[in-house]
């Protein structure tokens, strides 16, 4: 049985925030409520990370064992799900959460917090696959649709994957096994061509179709 | 007669005022059902990928496997 993660990249993520938009667009997700964001460490300095973080869909989700009302679930895929209608707002998920995950709208009287909304995986909710009662709850249902979810699949530099814990963990495994050391990890012989083997001829330089005008 | 009317009507108010103060069962399980339809069921609009077919769940299963591969730059490039 497939188990549904993200995994992200910080050798790759270039902090362009794609995937936090790519979320909110797909999902509609309210003003003031970022299921995605990118954390950067060491922002400005020799050294810095970025790295795309959410819900982990993680296998003993914290979040779940501390909700009062028992409004989380799990489906087949290992995706961790909640039912607003369930949820009372408390907030105590997201003081379980070790990744900030769970967001709250303020946008209730008196500033008080909404319903608890997170990442889905886009995977949706209760509600009936891809209809219009779960698209206004929880977003767009894409793992129904046959697709992944929208951050992964449009990351720019692919830092962000998910997917099948088991494919995921075989691509990251792959990649940190060819790109190497030194500038090969963050991809520059993959932009700009790999130096040439030793006892290949170095590639010849190509010629110019037209001289450039001259002023 | 009219005093029995009387005591009818009286016990009908007192059992509809009464409903208010009444409360949901609480227990420990949640009111409602938690058995989604599984996701390759296929979802209620026209925005399915092509390359499967909604309620086989096999051909779904292969679909994610080939989107989730799609994400290796390595076998995409042949680099």
């Amino acid at each position: 049985m497939a188990r549904m993660k993200f995994i992200c990249d910080a050798e790759r993520c270039i902090e362009c925030n794609g995937c936090v938009t790519a979320c909110k667009n797909e999902n509609e997700v309210p003003w003031g409520v970022n299921r995605r964001r990118v954390v950067t460490l060491s922002d400005g300095v020799p050294g810095e990370r970025s790295i795309s973080v959410a819900c982990m869909h993680c296998s003993d989700a914290p979040c779940m064992a501390v909700c009062p009302v028992d409004c989380f679930y799990r489906t087949e895929e290992g995706v961790v799900l909640h039912d607003k209608d369930t949820c009372i707002g408390c907030g105590y998920c997201s003081y379980a959460c070790p990744f900030g995950a769970p967001q709250f709208p303020g946008s209730g009287t008196f500033g008080m917090r909404g319903k608890m909304d997170k990442c889905t995986f886009c995977a949706g909710g209760p509600e009936a696959n891809g209809s219009e009662a779960e698209f206004e709850k929880y977003g767009r249902n894409r793992l129904a649709e046959g697709k992944l979810p929208a951050c992964a699949e449009m990351c720019s530099t692919k830092a962000l994957i998910g997917g099948d814990g088991d494919v995921v963990a075989d691509i990251f495994r792959e990649r940190v096994l060819r790109r190497g050391t030194g500038s090969e990890v963050w991809g520059w012989g993959t932009a700009y061509g790999q130096a040439p083997r030793p006892g290949t001829p170095a590639p010849q330089p190509t010629s110019r179709t037209s001289e450039p005008a001259k002023s | 007669m009219t005093g029995r009317l009387l005591t009818v009507a009286a016990l009908t108010a007192l059992s509809l005022g009464l409903v208010a103060c009444s409360e949901p069962a609480q227990t420990t399980k949640a009111a409602y059902s938690k058995a989604e339809k599984p996701q390759w069921t296929g979802a209620a609009n026209p925005f399915a990928a092509p390359g499967w077919q909604a309620g086989d769940e096999d051909s779904w299963r292969r679909q994610l496997q080939t989107r989730a591969r799609a994400q290796n730059e390595y076998t995409r490039t042949g680099n």
